[in-house]
């Protein structure tokens, strides 16, 4: 094993898929010559050469279009954001493109393209640069949707999104890029559409994934102290949803906690509610809880941020509702 | 340029003739009911697709994307128009098994990528087939068309910046038909001839007299020889006219009768046609002969679409991803 940082990480998984397909390239604002906004594509340029690891201006809707368009002519690029928040000005190629070119064809053009970048927020970034968009491409049939919470699991699932044969999205963090952890030697995939336990435990099952999932863990500790095991499920892929995975853990438990970085309002947390509810209905000893952000746009102030943010605090006094104690 | 000949001209009024006779026909099994959604025609605008195809390299090498006024496109580039016909009936044996409809016509095989239904949402595309093209180094080149309403969409700026910074072999043609559905190009933009909108590019640019397919033939070779060799795009302005409505909802209050009449004066089959009785190359039994032909040909692709059956059910799941047994969530 060796310890790297998430963006290490990231510029490992694209690299090694770039050595071994030639038809993979890389393009974004800022990829090649600065070497990434987030340094995520740091050498990349020298490496592969400008025909691989491209510049574009900064035209989302253009390049996004460009990249889903190089799929038909035996392509497969991996497409860039500087965050998902810029994502919305070229969406139209994601969802009406991307998402639909394989069944309105009659399955004569798959989309293998991989739109990378990060999501949520990001510290006092303020309104427009806050925003987790998982639940709007989840929404998508066509679309696969995968977050990852550290190292290991980016390198495995980028590896294993850029080698599928769908449009995948795939969203990190700015505030993960410099996360370390330890990741193998040697090469490794990590399946789409398997959730990991991060943590076993017995009384109550705590469903998350990407960065907040970190609020999680610190509230694991503490709960730790007070004689409370809580089991804690990283989705890693939010669509396809591992819905075995949930329903498993929650015939166990019998508690349900969701921490999701996004608005309550029809969110993945929501998608969750709803399946458990379904499917494990007998099983529950009390109500799902969700924690999510606000509903409201992220505010800069530092003290209005807090509020907004879901925070280890909120799961512990989530995770005490569903056991009935304070 | 391929030379026009003789057989160019009688080729052009055989597939003109039919394309316009196979958009009557949709328009007919349309009022039945048989046909269902939106459904645009290229009645009047044929001369631009005679002239591309006389320049184009068929086979798969060249290719063509559009956006949702694209049923005849395919059949000239060598598209069984039963199939097309089919995909309008909702059909397994269409196009896209059903799964497109009008406005989504795709033959990978013969180089038609779409039929694409968001407004200038093919433009960038378009653009990205030929990026393809060009890092593979297979000599194709795409040819990207689009109406006069999508050359008002921000994607045509992004990408025509793009086209030309990468010198993309692609030929952008906007099908300037007067209207983007109800709306007159003069209500559009402060500028009428949008061939200039390649200037800001530096792109090289132009009109082209798109009732005429000699005229699009020669404007089409020079564009299509400069992204050959490397030159990177072309813009072209076709001034063309559609005689139907934008779809056929569309009571056409926006015109005249007597403007559409005039377009009928240089209507490009009349014009063909004219040429061909001129220079005596067909008799007036042959010329009828083929009006004959069309007729049944456009009659058989009718017959195939109604006797064709409907996709299973299970059809809906099949194509959505390339992953097999992707587990949807379960809808009711």
């Amino acid at each position: 094993m060796k310890t790297i940082q998430f963006r290490e990480a990231i510029c490992e998984a694209m690299s090694e898929e770039m050595r071994m397909d030639e038809s993979i390239y890389l393009i974004g604002e800022e990829v090649a010559e600065y070497n990434g906004a987030y340094k995520a594509s740091k050498g990349m340029l020298d490496e592969f050469g400008e025909k691989r690891v491209i510049d574009a201006p900064i035209a989302e809707l253009g390049f996004g279009g460009i990249a889903v368009g190089s799929t038909m002519t035996g392509n497969r690029p991996i497409v860039e954001y500087m965050t998902f928040n810029f994502a919305l000005v070229g969406i139209d190629q994601i969802i009406n493109n991307a998402a639909k070119i394989r069944q309105m064809s009659g399955g004569q053009f798959p989309c293998p393209i991989v739109f990378r970048g990060p999501t949520a927020s990001a510290g006092q970034l303020g309104a427009t640069h806050s925003q987790a968009f998982e639940n709007w491409f989840a929404n998508t049939p066509g679309l696969k949707v995968v977050v990852p919470s550290n190292p290991y699991d980016a390198k495995g699932l980028l590896k294993a999104a850029i080698r599928d044969n769908d449009p995948v999205i795939f969203m990190e963090s700015e505030q993960m890029y410099g996360d370390k952890g330890e990741v193998p030697e040697g090469e490794y995939i990590i399946p789409l559409g398997v959730a990991d336990i991060k943590r076993k435990g017995t009384d109550v099952t705590v469903v998350s994934f990407g960065k907040i999932i970190k609020e999680a863990y610190k509230a694991a500790e503490i709960l730790e102290k007070e004689g409370i095991s809580i089991e804690i499920i990283d989705l890693r892929t939010v669509r396809p949803m591992d819905t075995k995975a949930i329903i498993e853990s929650v015939k166990k438990t019998n508690r349900l906690v969701i921490l999701e970085e996004a608005w309550p309002f029809g969110s993945v947390a929501t998608e969750i509610a709803y399946r458990v509810q379904e499917q494990a209905f007998d099983y529950l000893d009390a109500p799902i809880q969700r924690i999510n952000t606000a509903d409201t746009p992220a505010a800069y102030s530092p003290v209005l941020m807090e509020e907004w943010l879901p925070n280890a605090q909120d799961v512990i006094e989530a995770v005490k509702a569903t056991l009935y104690v304070k | 340029m391929k030379e026009i000949t003789k057989e160019t001209y009688i080729n052009w009024y055989k597939d003109m003739l039919f394309w316009r006779k196979f958009e009557d026909k949709l328009a007919a099994v349309y009022i039945q009911q048989k046909v269902r959604g939106f459904l645009h025609l290229y009645n009047g605008q044929e001369a631009i697709l005679a002239g591309c195809l006389h320049v184009m390299e068929l086979g798969g090498k060249d290719k063509m994307i559009t956006a949702y006024r694209n049923h005849v496109q395919p059949i000239g580039m060598g598209v069984d128009p039963k199939r097309v016909m089919a995909e309008l009936y909702g059909k397994s044996t269409g196009t896209s098994h059903g799964m497109g409809g009008s406005m989504h016509i795709f033959s990978k095989e013969h180089g038609f990528y779409g039929g694409h239904g968001i407004v200038g949402g093919q433009i960038p595309l378009g653009a990205g087939m030929a990026f393809g093209d060009k890092y593979h180094n297979t000599g194709g080149v795409t040819i990207c068309c689009f109406g006069d309403g999508a050359a008002r969409q921000g994607s045509l700026h992004e990408t025509f910046n793009m086209a030309m910074l990468w010198k993309l072999p692609v030929v952008f043609i906007v099908e300037n038909n007067g209207y983007a559905m109800g709306t007159s190009v003069e209500r559009t933009a402060n500028h009428q001839d949008i061939w200039k909108l390649g200037l800001g590019y530096e792109m090289p640019c132009g009109p082209v007299d798109a009732m005429n397919p000699i005229k699009v033939a020669e404007a089409m070779d020079e564009a299509m020889e400069r992204a050959r060799r490397g030159d990177g795009p072309t813009f072209l302005e076709m001034k063309t006219y559609r005689y139907r409505g934008h779809s056929m909802s569309d009571a056409q209050h926006y015109r005249t009768k007597e403007e559409v009449e005039e377009y009928k004066k240089i209507d490009p089959i009349t014009q063909v046609l004219d040429i061909i009785k001129e220079e005596k190359y067909l008799t007036d039994e042959e010329i009828k002969q083929i009006d004959k032909d069309v007729k049944n040909k456009v009659a058989e692709c009718e017959k195939f679409a109604e006797e064709s059956p409907y996709p299973d059910k299970q059809q809906l799941y099949d194509m959505v991803y390339e992953q097999e047994n992707y587990p949807f969530v379960k809808h009711k």
